[in-house]
């Protein structure tokens, strides 16, 4: 099985220096890229990847970095950056990229940087990640003293510049226009789109905003080829994805694994069950902000296009299992209170809708709901649905509501008849 | 371009460009909305404004949008009434009343609330939330703004009022999710000289007026009347409220033209002088001059009058440049046009006839505020506008963004998407050059800002003239900086399409005005239309300017020389133009000094007849803006014995006197008529207004919505049977609500109301479209236009500023509170003046010995005067800046030398 984005990673979790990067073949594909390649080539090359984006969205790659006019001529400065304010609760596979192999991801920002003709990139990174800073910092010193970064590179002519922010800690910064007013010092709240990054992006220039992940495929496209990289998936989409499992089984973590594997393998193959005296009743499978899939889905491939019609979405492919050991109503009250806390405050329903969501959760739980309460929150689930908010927090936010209300609903009913929540007792 | 779109079934062709909300609000079609604001563009936050879209016929289930965001285009399908719609709409309420306050009963908004008016819009009603509100503390924002955030339904808009639109600095949002914080920093006065739109611009009662509450009234008990700004020369359109003889408030009044939704503060708050004790409240009569003033009874008045103006005393008449025009020409009627006289010094009369002069017979166009708005390049000379003018520094801090729009635009944002084009066009200015002797709040926006005395500022004006073409005389001895500057300056003016020249007379340099007369000369030579604006020092400073006569100091002359022995003074304090020893002996030697005004003051006190008069609040009259725009105020309060208007106190001493002339003045059409025709400078007046005779279906235009309570309670303490309501001879308005319910003539609007908008948002239905014209028009009438071109390029006068070693130039300062005469007597806007001052810059202070912040005094021409000094390292070295115009100040003729003495501790 084909590893590329792990494969260099050392079982102690130091980070990968230069020098061994080197060594095992790293920065041969800026080489590449910037040698024998022209910008609007190596877009078509991770067009025809058909790499998706890994934040979460799971957007064509190449066909972003295509709306950035490539072809015309370059009027004013384009900007890449990097996001990595992986915030989303559940997901901890950015942070394994960058702690451990930071050089991959730089190599992903120079390629992706010269095919959308920027010469400034930026990585914005999590408050949080304090390793990852450290670590990044170090790296991206070496880079530049190894000449990958600034001035004529290796000797093209091509100058690229990367700068290192470190949020200051929500997690509206995390969402592409949220994170480019962040970058900005602006208050952390979203842009209306259109117009999209593209036109109007940071400082109001063209801009193109990808995940680690994504980047840090980059390279093993450029140097492989998007054949090989199709090939190295279960399904038509490129790739391998890092899958992540949290929660009662017995080897919780992250294991890179071609796209499109399937949740009984990632969880009985990969995770090694569930552990004993638990069993397993739904899943998020990208994250919080993704609805629910239960044993009814458990062969359904795990890759962007399939979960739909279960009903969900890959996100960002860590999954977060429910057992029947937790209270359903409190593992989602666990999450609505992260959302609403993490409202940026912009648009009404989303402000003022999921906080009062939480309040009748906290109320449901401890036994004090009614069947009314049932009603708000179903009622929620379409007033802070997708449109009728100004970005998609709410509308995460409401997915595992609606998917646990319409999986769990029995469990939700015996709080409220029983009042009080039998998981505690 | 047009579209033709379809709303709730019905075909509408309309313009594209615009959004879907402005569209309909347009069309008159009700869309709930909040942040939306049509100065502010659109930001699509508060969701209220949600409608359904059908992509083609054949969809019937739809999207939600929200009609804010969304562009109008050919064939769209919307409804606005649809069930799925008006659900999300109520729901969005819903939210913001989760955690409103019940506070309608005792909120200062209720009655004219945009969210009182949404909910009810929506049909919520009932509350479902079982959970604690969550509350806030409020700040002491100052003596202007009331703050209480319980209420805030986080619009955003006054943030984005204050900082975006208006320039300002500390009004912050705090915190995030559902406990946002709109405030300070900690509680303190709000620095920005527009806070006061925050009381209109927020839609709940979180921002609102503070001096309101001192004699608090429902907006639906309250009287209105159209009316204007005092307190400067830009005339903006304002609405008087009073009831029960009492003003209550100003409140903007919208003209599309001139000051479109918003108003400064010292027009919104400086208008407690109506009111105030000092008002003089009835006619006073000196037997001679060493006894006190008495109250006389109106036989002994009259008779007293008419033996003043019939017998053979010579009499002259001293005009005022804020008093109405009717007025000046009542009193010029009165004692003949060759017995009249301006009442401003020499200095201020010189430069207002200069100003008129370049309008009349250059070639710039007088620019309107929405003309400035649209200039893309500006060149400031000697005017701090943010003190002088300040609608107008608005005007320009709009205009600046023109060249980041104009750039946006081109990348296919829409003109209405505001923070997109904001976002696209990042700092990017049109340019603007700033040339005033000490920084301004406007120097942020400048490209380049030149810091010289007026005399230097005017020779930069020559130079750049000289550089726009070479026809422009150029200067003697110029200055290599000043000829760089110039070069840039002349080569921003020639490449814009509306270059726009400012400068006015409170500079006090006749110069300065010539060579801004040549920018604009030279520009059109060379194809542009240059627009040229005059900042004049008072409101009605231009029309004024448009009589003949001759300044005040021929009128002190002819009574020096004993050529006149009584003098008839029209709402002037003499005291604020002349030498107080001039004045005390030249009103000494008359016979009889007869004395009109409304509050009291130096000059009233040198009264032996004393006439109390209205102020605007209690009069109808016409004031001629900078612009050259005739615009009319009418009263709110209805006048009476103790405050009749100026015209009308005048003509009574006319018929007293058995003057023909007046008895053909019934009301205030017929001045007006008569004005017209002897003056043919203001023939357009005659008739651009409706006259007293107008009715709509037979009834009149009311001051009073229906909902007006108490009119039998008001007056029952003094009698039990209800008065006959006052009658207004004057104007088609009525004193009651007892009228038309249509929506009146764009310059009678006394009010905003359509069916369910109660607060100032109704304001959208009485305009052609969001940001356009009123329906009818924009009141007001252009008087000048450039004739084409018969003025000649001016040379320049005067010589380069050199520093005289222990003195300095002084020159005015002017601030925003403290310079008017009127509002500085508004007790609460005399709260902001500062102490009077001087500014100096830190070298010069250490040559003086004194620190910054103590007490000096300074002499000019033999006058002393009491001033702080204070440290401004903007200002030149042998510049001085002092404060003019305050209250208790000495009357300087600015600029002028002068020295100063440390005061003894």
């Amino acid at each position: 099985m084909e590893k590329p984005l792990t494969k260099h990673i050392t079982p102690d979790g130091s980070q990968l220096l230069l020098k061994n990067y080197v060594r095992y073949g790293g920065y041969q594909a800026v080489h590449k890229a910037l040698k024998q390649m022209t910008p609007s080539g190596v877009i078509s090359e991770v067009k025809a990847s058909n790499l998706l984006g890994r934040g979460g969205a799971g957007f064509p790659t190449g066909n972003k970095w295509g709306f950035v006019s490539a072809d015309k001529d370059q009027e004013s400065s384009r900007y890449l950056v990097c996001n990595a304010d992986e915030m989303e609760p559940g997901t901890f596979k950015d942070r394994l990229l960058m702690e451990e192999n930071p050089h991959q991801l730089i190599e992903g920002i120079i390629i992706s940087s010269y095919a959308i003709r920027s010469d400034k990139a930026y990585i914005f990174l999590r408050w949080a990640y304090k390793k990852s800073e450290k670590v990044l910092r170090k790296a991206i010193a070496e880079a530049y003293e190894a000449g990958y970064l600034g001035r004529d590179i290796l000797g093209t002519g091509y100058n690229i510049d990367l700068y290192l922010h470190t949020s200051a800690g929500r997690y509206m910064c995390g969402e592409e226009t949220g994170l480019l007013n962040a970058l900005e010092g602006k208050r952390s709240i979203p842009r209306a789109k259109p117009p999209y990054p593209a036109i109007s992006g940071l400082f109001g220039k063209p801009t193109v905003v990808n995940n680690v992940e994504t980047l840090s495929c980059v390279p093993h496209i450029v140097e492989n080829g998007a054949g090989w990289f199709k090939s190295i998936s279960f399904t038509g989409e490129g790739g391998t994805k890092l899958y992540g499992v949290s929660g009662r089984v017995n080897n919780p973590g992250i294991w890179e694994l071609p796209l499109g594997i399937t949740m009984r393998e990632l969880i009985d193959t990969w995770a090694g069950g569930m552990m004993n005296g638990y069993k397993f009743r739904g899943a998020l499978p990208g994250g919080a902000s993704t609805d629910f899939i239960v044993e009814s889905h458990m062969d359904v491939p795990l890759d962007f296009a399939s979960l739909g019609p279960a009903g969900s979405r890959l996100g960002t492919g860590t999954m977060i299992i429910l057992d029947d050991k937790t209270c359903p109503v409190a593992f989602i009250h666990n999450l609505e209170k992260f959302f609403a806390l993490e409202s940026c405050g912009w648009c009404t329903p989303c402000r003022e809708g999921l906080p009062w969501v939480e309040k009748i959760l906290g109320s449901i739980e401890e036994g004090k709901g009614t069947e009314k309460d049932i009603e708000i929150l179903k009622f929620h689930t379409w007033y802070c649905g997708p449109g009728h908010t100004f970005c998609a927090h709410a509308p995460g936010a409401m997915e595992p509501l609606q998917s646990g209300l319409k999986y769990f609903y029995d469990d939700f009913m015996k709080h409220i008849h029983e009042k009080h929540c039998s998981w505690k007792s | 371009m047009m579209a033709k779109i379809q709303i709730d079934g019905a075909y509408y062709t309309v313009k594209t460009g615009k959004n879907i909300l402005e569209t309909c609000l347009s069309l008159g079609i009700y869309v709930p909305h909040f942040c939306y604001h049509p100065a502010m563009g659109s930001v699509g936050a508060c969701r209220l404004c949600a409608v359904k879209k059908f992509k083609n016929r054949d969809d019937t289930r739809g999207t939600i949008i929200m009609s804010c965001m969304e562009p109008v285009a050919d064939g769209l399908i919307l409804a606005v009434s649809d069930p799925d719609a008006k659900a999300f709409r109520e729901a969005v309420i819903e939210g913001l009343m989760i955690n409103h306050p019940h506070d309608c009963p005792v909120c200062d908004e209720g009655g004219e609330c945009h969210l009182q008016d949404m909910t009810v819009m929506t049909g919520h009603n009932y509350r479902r939330f079982g959970f604690k509100k969550r509350t806030y503390v409020n700040q002491n924002l100052g003596p202007f703004i009331h703050h209480e955030m319980n209420r805030c339904i986080q619009c955003y808009r006054c943030v984005r009022f204050y900082n975006d639109y208006a320039g300002g600095g500390d009004l912050g949002i705090f915190g995030a999710h559902d406990h946002l914080y709109f405030g300070r920093h900690e509680s303190g006065t709000l620095e920005n000289e527009f806070s006061g739109n925050l009381v209109e611009v927020c839609p709940t009662g979180v921002f609102t007026d503070k001096t309101l509450k001192n004699h608090f009234t429902r907006k639906w008990d309250l009287t209105n009347a159209p009316s204007l700004c005092v307190h400067c020369s830009l005339g903006c359109n304002i609405i008087a409220g009073e009831r029960h003889g009492e003003l209550r408030r100003i409140m903007n009044r919208y003209n599309g033209s001139v000051n479109g939704y918003f108003i400064c503060d010292r027009g919104r708050f400086g208008y407690e002088f109506v009111n105030d004790p000092k008002r003089i409240k009835k006619a006073m009569i000196r037997i001679s001059k060493d006894r006190e003033p008495v109250e006389t009874s109106p036989d002994i008045l009259a008779e007293t009058l008419s033996s003043a103006f019939s017998g053979n005393k010579k009499t002259i008449a001293i005009g005022s440049p804020r008093a109405s025009l009717e007025a000046n020409f009542a009193l010029s009627t009165l004692v003949g046009m060759e017995n009249f006289y301006h009442g401003v010094s020499q200095q201020e009369h010189v430069l207002v006839k200069t100003a008129i002069e370049i309008l009349q017979r250059g070639t710039a166009r007088s620019p309107s505020l929405k003309e400035i708005e649209k200039a893309d390049a500006v060149f400031i000379l000697g005017e701090d506008l943010t003190n002088t003018a300040p609608m107008a520094a608005l005007a320009v801090r709009q205009a600046t963004r023109n060249k980041g729009i104009k750039k946006a635009v081109k990348s296919g944002i829409p003109q209405w998407h505001d923070y997109a084009l904001r976002q696209l066009a990042q700092e990017m200015k049109s340019p603007l050059f700033i040339a005033t002797p000490f920084g301004t709040k406007l120097d942020e926006l400048a490209e380049n800002t030149y810091r010289a005395s007026g005399n230097d500022i005017a020779r930069l004006g020559f130079a750049v003239a000289a550089r726009v073409h070479e026809n422009a005389p150029s200067v003697k001895y110029p200055d290599e900086k000043q000829e760089m500057l110039a070069q840039k300056i002349a080569a921003a003016l020639k490449s814009a399409e509306n270059p726009l020249i400012i400068t006015g007379c409170h500079s006090g340099s006749r110069d300065m005005l010539h060579a801004a007369a040549n920018i604009s000369e030279a520009l059109t030579l060379t194809g542009k239309k240059a627009l040229l604006c005059f900042i004049l020092p008072e409101c009605n400073s231009m029309g004024l300017g448009m009589m003949e006569g001759s300044a005040l100091e021929d009128a002190l002359e002819q009574i020096s020389r004993g050529e006149a022995d009584q003098v008839i003074i029209l709402e002037n304090d003499l005291y604020r133009r002349a030498d107080k020893h001039l004045l005390d002996r030249v009103l000494g030697q008359c016979s009889q000094v007869v004395v009109l005004d409304h509050t009291e003051n130096d000059t009233t006190r040198q009264a032996d007849i004393l006439l109390p008069v209205g102020t605007f609040a209690e009069s109808e009259g016409t004031l001629v803006n900078n612009e050259g725009r005739a615009q009319r105020f009418y009263s709110v309060l209805p006048p009476g014995a103790s405050a009749i208007e100026s015209w009308r106190q005048i003509r009574d001493i006319m018929r007293a006197c058995g003057n023909q002339e007046a008895n053909t003045w019934e009301n205030f059409d017929r001045v007006v008529q008569t004005m017209a025709e002897k003056m043919p400078v203001f023939s357009k007046i005659k008739g651009h207004l409706p006259q007293a005779d107008f009715r709509i279906l037979n009834e009149k235009i009311k001051r009073q919505t229906i909902r007006f309570s108490g009119r039998t309670a008001l007056l029952a303490n003094i009698a039990v049977s209800e008065p006959k309501p006052p009658d207004d001879p004057d104007s088609p308005l009525a004193f009651t609500m007892e009228g038309s319910d249509e929506i009146p003539p764009s310059g009678l609007v006394s009010y905003y109301w359509t069916p369910g908008w109660n607060s100032y948002q109704a304001m959208n239905f009485y305009l052609d479209e969001p940001n356009g014209s009123l329906k009818g028009g924009d009141p007001g009438i252009r008087l000048i236009e450039s004739e084409g071109g018969t003025l000649s390029f001016f040379m320049p006068e005067t010589l380069p500023f050199t520093p005289v070693k222990g003195e300095w130039l002084v020159v005015a300062v002017y601030q925003i509170f403290g310079s008017g005469e009127l509002s500085s007597g508004s007790r609460t806007l005399a709260t902001r003046i500062p102490q009077p001052f001087v500014y100096m810059n830190s070298r010069d202070m250490e040559t003086t010995g004194v620190q910054p912040d103590d007490g000096v005094e300074f002499i000019l021409s033999g006058k002393t005067t009491k001033v702080i000094l204070r440290c401004d390292n903007t200002i030149p070295e042998g510049i001085a800046g002092m404060s003019a115009g305050f209250p208790g100040m000495p009357c300087f003729e600015l600029p002028e030398w002068g020295r100063l003495t440390k005061t003894a501790k």
